[in-house]
C-alpha cells in the first residue's frame, strides 16, 4: 500500500481516454489509495494527443508522473505509446492498442507514420503487450467497449480488487450498456 | 465524506459551501467547468454565462452591493477584460463576500499567452490566495468570502492548469448558514467613485492593506513545516506539491495568501534555513518581493512554462533525464478542426484568393496549422476587427484584407470592433463564422444561441439584425458547405465599396442534433491521387497507403459536409449511397 503506482494513459482525442482515466482513478480511491490525476482539457483535445497521469498510494503529493519512472503506460494508439516511451521505468509495462491513427502531418502527407512500433518498443522495454482492443470490443458486441477492454487488460498489473473495477464500471458507464462494458473488461483481463 | 473531485470543481463545491448567491463569468480553458459544475450539480444557485469577463464582473458587483454572496471565473486573460472593473472595486470594497477565480495557464495548452496574473493583486490592491490541491481549492474559496467580508474587499483566487484540471480527494462540507441578500443600500461616498469620493476610499484602500497584512501574518493559510535546516523552501500552489515529491525533507513555508505577502513570517523562516530558495512557476513574484526585502534567496523558476517534478529533479538532484528510446522522426498530432467542421471551407476560399486574414480566439484559430496555413494575426479576443480596420486605414486598401470571428467571440468583444467599422467608414469585410456555440472551451452556450447556463431557452440575439442595426449596410448569410457560394459573395463582399458583414451559418458538427445525412467516399477509379483534397486538412481523409498516393475517406470519422468533393477536379469523391 505504501508504494506510489504511476499510469499513464495516452492516446487521441475522442478515443474514451478521459472515462477510462476516470474509472482506474475511481477504483483507486475505492480501493483505499489516495489518488491524484491530471489531464489537460481544451484545444489539446480537438483531434491532438490526450495524455492523462494517475498517481495513486497511500500519500500523493505531485499529480504528474516524472519522466522515467511511469509503471504502467496504457496507450490506446501506436504512435502516442512511442511518443511517451521516455516516462516508462525499467520494471513498466506498456500496454498498446494495435490501432493506427493518422495525425494530419501524415495523412496529408508531409509525414510519415513509423512501420516498425511493436518492433522498437519489444526492443528496448522487457514488457510490452500489444492487445487488438477493437476486437475483444466487437466479441463483447459493441466495439465502443474497447476503451474498458483495454482496462481489463491494464487491471491484471494494478493492486486493485476485481469486485471494485467491477462496482465502478456499472456506476459510471450508462445503464444500457453496463453488460456489454462488463463483458468487454472481462475478455481484456482474459486475453493475455 | 471524501470525493475526488478536480480544482474547478472543488471551487464550484466550496461557493456552494460559502451559500453563493450569484456566479457569473465566460467561458475559457482551464476555468470553464466550474460554472458548468455550478449549473449542473447545484441548481438552486443563480449562474450565468455573461457576454465577456467584464459584464460578468460587474454582474457580480451588483449581487454583492445587494448583499449577496458573489463568484466571478474567467480564464487569466478574462481578468484583462474585467480588469477595469477589479481596480475601482477595490476601492468601493463589497457588501457581501466578492471572490474573483482566475485560472491561469503556465505552458499554453489552450492560450495565446502565460500571463501570470499573481501580479493583479499588488497591481489592484487585492489579497490574492493559491490553493495547492481540490481541497484547499475549494477550502481556500471559503477563506476568500470570509476575507472579503472581514476587510470589505474583493478576493483573487489564482489556480492554473494543473490545479483546475487535476483532481484529488476533497472532503465535503456542510453549507455556511448565510443570510439572504439584504437589498442595495444608498451609500454613495462608498459606491460613487467621483474623484472627490475616490480620493478618501484610496485612503482606506492603503489603510486596509496594512491589517491584510497582519492578517497574512497570522492565518493558517500560510504553513510551515519544518524539516532539515540544511534547505528551505518558500513556494506556493502547484510548485508545492512538485516541491514535496522532489525535497520531501526539506523545511518549507507553504504561502497560502501571497498577497499581502507576511513578510515577518518570511524574515523568520529564513532566519531558521542554511540556504533559502524560491520555487514558483512563471514570473519572479515571490522571488523579488524577498529580495526587495533584502533577504538572500535563490530562485528556481524559468519564467517559461510549466513547472514539473522533473524540472525540481534536474536542479536539485542533479537528475539527468535520458531518452530510452534512439532518435526517430515521430510525426506530431497537433489539433485540428473536426471532420465536417463548418470553417473548413471559409479556409479554403480565403487561401484560394490569397487574402490577408486577421484572426480572432475560438477553433478556427487551428486553420494556421498546416495544411491549411490561413490565418495572419491572433492577439485577443476581437482584435481581428479593429486589426483589419487598421491594416485598410494603413494601406488604404480594403480589397485584401478580412477579418474572421467566431460568434461567441464576435459577441464577447467583436460587436464595438464592428461599430467603429461603420462609425469610421471602414470599406472592410468581417466574416462571423457562426457554429451557434462556444466551441474550443467545449460548447457553450452565449448570447446568440438562444439558451442559458442554466439550461433555458431565451431571447436569441440575432447577429444578421444586430450588424444591420449597427448601420452595416451589406449583410449575407453564406452556407459555409457551399464553396460556390462562399466564393462569389467573400468576391463581392471585398470588391464592394462599403463595409461587408457575410455571416456562415452551420451549427458546430459536435452540437449537430440530427443524425449524419451522408458521408463522402473516394471512386478509387477516377482519383488521381493528386492530393489537393488533403490540402483542407480534414482528418478523415488520407492516402490509401505511403505507395498508393490515392485518396480514403473513413466513414466513421466523415461527417459529411461534401467540401472535399466541391474541391476534387476530377469528380472522384460522392456521396456514399
Amino acid at each position: 500500500m505504501d508504494k506510489i503506482t504511476n499510469i499513464i494513459i495516452t492516446g487521441v482525442g475522442g478515443q474514451g481516454i478521459l472515462l477510462a482515466s476516470e474509472i482506474i482513478s475511481e477504483s483507486a480511491v475505492l480501493a483505499g489509495y489516495d489518488v491524484k490525476r491530471s489531464e489537460i482539457h481544451g484545444m489539446a483535445q480537438r483531434g491532438g494527443s490526450v495524455n492523462s497521469h494517475i498517481r495513486f498510494g497511500k500519500k500523493i503529493y505531485s499529480p504528474l508522473v516524472m519522466k522515467g519512472e511511469c509503471d504502467l503506460l496504457l496507450a490506446f494508439e501506436k504512435l502516442e505509446a512511442i511518443r511517451m516511451a521516455d516516462f516508462i521505468n525499467k520494471e513498466g509495462t506498456i500496454i498498446v492498442n494495435d490501432q493506427q491513427i493518422n495525425p494530419v502531418p501524415v495523412s496529408s502527407g508531409s509525414a510519415v507514420y513509423p512501420e516498425n512500433i511493436e518492433e522498437i518498443l519489444k526492443k528496448y522495454f522487457p514488457s510490452v503487450i500489444f492487445v487488438n482492443a477493437f476486437e475483444l470490443a466487437k466479441q463483447a458486441g459493441n466495439v465502443r467497449t474497447a476503451n474498458i477492454a483495454l482496462l481489463g487488460v491494464a487491471s491484471k498489473k494494478l493492486n486493485i480488487p476485481i469486485d471494485v473495477w467491477e462496482k465502478v464500471i456499472v456506476e459510471r458507464v450508462p445503464q444500457r450498456a453496463i453488460e456489454v462494458n462488463l463483458k468487454a473488461f472481462h475478455l481484456g483481463l482474459q486475453s493475455t | 465524506m471524501k470525493k475526488l473531485l478536480s480544482g474547478n470543481e472543488a471551487i464550484a463545491r466550496g461557493a456552494y459551501e460559502s451559500g453563493v448567491s450569484v456566479c457569473a463569468g465566460y467561458p475559457g480553458t482551464p476555468s470553464t467547468e466550474i460554472l458548468e459544475t455550478i449549473a449542473n450539480e447545484y441548481p438552486d444557485i443563480y449562474a450565468e454565462w455573461a457576454p465577456n469577463e467584464k459584464v460578468a464582473f460587474e454582474v457580480c458587483i451588483g449581487a454583492s452591493l445587494a448583499g449577496g454572496r458573489a463568484l466571478v471565473t474567467m480564464k487569466h486573460v478574462g481578468l484583462n477584460v474585467a480588469s477595469d472593473p477589479l481596480f475601482t472595486l477595490a476601492y468601493t470594497g463589497v457588501k457581501g463576500g466578492f471572490v474573483v477565480i482566475s485560472a491561469d495557464d503556465p505552458g499554453m495548452h489552450s492560450s495565446q499567452n502565460e500571463q501570470d496574473n499573481r501580479n493583479y493583486a499588488p497591481f489592484a490592491k487585492v489579497p490574492l490566495l493559491e490553493p495547492s490541491d481540490s481541497q484547499e481549492a475549494k477550502d481556500f474559496v471559503k477563506s476568500a468570502f470570509y476575507i472579503s467580508e472581514q476587510f470589505d474587499v474583493p478576493v483573487i483566487v489564482r489556480t492554473t492548469t494543473r490545479i483546475s484540471h487535476s483532481e484529488s480527494l476533497v472532503e465535503l462540507g456542510e453549507v455556511d448558514n448565510v443570510e439572504e441578500p439584504s437589498g442595495f443600500v444608498r451609500d454613495v461616498r462608498k459606491y460613487v467613485m467621483i474623484p472627490a469620493h475616490a480620493r478618501q476610499r484610496h485612503v482606506v484602500v492603503e489603510e486596509r492593506l496594512k491589517k491584510l497584512q497582519a492578517f497574512s501574518e497570522e492565518t493558517d493559510l500560510q504553513k510551515v513545516e519544518f524539516g532539515d535546516d540544511e534547505i528551505g523552501i518558500i513556494t506556493s500552489g502547484i510548485s508545492y506539491q512538485y516541491t514535496k515529491e522532489i525535497l520531501p525533507n526539506a523545511s518549507i513555508l507553504k504561502l497560502g495568501m501571497t498577497y499581502p505577502l507576511p513578510e515577518g513570517l518570511i524574515r523568520d523562516f529564513a532566519s531558521k534555513v542554511k540556504e533559502l530558495y524560491v520555487i514558483e512557476e512563471l514570473d519572479p513574484y515571490l522571488e523579488e518581493h524577498i529580495k526587495a526585502m533584502g533577504i538572500k534567496v535563490k530562485g528556481l523558476n524559468r519564467r517559461l512554462g510549466e513547472l514539473s517534478p522533473d524540472i525540481l529533479a534536474e536542479f536539485f538532484l542533479n537528475k539527468k533525464f535520458d531518452n530510452i528510446l534512439p532518435e526517430m522522426q515521430i510525426p506530431s498530432r497537433p489539433p485540428a478542426m473536426c471532420p465536417g467542421c463548418p470553417h473548413r471551407g471559409v479556409f479554403h476560399i480565403l487561401k484560394k484568393k490569397k487574402l490577408t486574414v486577421t484572426g480572432d480566439i475560438g477553433c478556427y484559430t487551428l486553420s494556421v496549422i498546416p495544411p491549411l496555413e490561413i490565418m495572419d494575426t491572433c492577439i485577443c479576443m476581437g482584435a481581428s476587427i479593429g486589426s483589419a480596420m487598421g491594416i485598410e486605414k494603413a494601406t488604404k486598401r480594403s480589397d485584401n484584407v478580412v477579418a474572421v470571428i467566431g460568434d461567441s467571440t464576435f459577441v464577447h468583444s467583436g460587436i464595438t470592433g464592428l461599430v467603429d467599422m461603420v462609425y469610421n467608414k471602414s470599406k472592410g469585410t468581417v466574416i462571423i463564422l457562426d457554429n451557434e456555440t462556444t466551441a474550443m472551451t467545449g460548447r457553450q452556450d452565449h448570447p446568440a444561441t438562444g439558451r442559458t447556463l442554466m439550461g433555458e431557452e431565451t431571447t436569441r440575439l440575432n447577429l444578421f439584425e444586430l450588424a444591420k442595426t449597427l448601420g452595416v449596410e451589406y449583410v449575407r448569410y453564406v452556407d459555409p458547405y457551399d464553396l460556390n457560394e462562399l466564393d462569389s459573395v467573400i468576391e463581392e463582399a471585398i470588391n464592394l465599396d462599403k463595409l461587408a458583414v457575410i455571416i456562415t451559418n452551420r451549427p458546430c458538427v459536435l452540437i449537430r442534433r440530427e443524425a449524419v445525412p451522408k458521408s463522402a467516399e473516394v471512386n478509387q477509379e477516377l482519383c488521381v491521387g493528386c492530393g489537393l483534397c488533403l490540402r483542407i486538412g480534414c482528418p478523415a481523409m488520407s492516402r490509401v497507403s505511403p505507395k498508393d498516393k490515392k485518396v480514403k475517406i473513413d466513414p466513421i470519422l466523415c461527417n459529411g459536409c461534401m467540401v472535399c468533393a466541391q474541391i476534387c477536379r476530377n469528380k472522384a469523391i460522392v456521396e456514399k449511397g
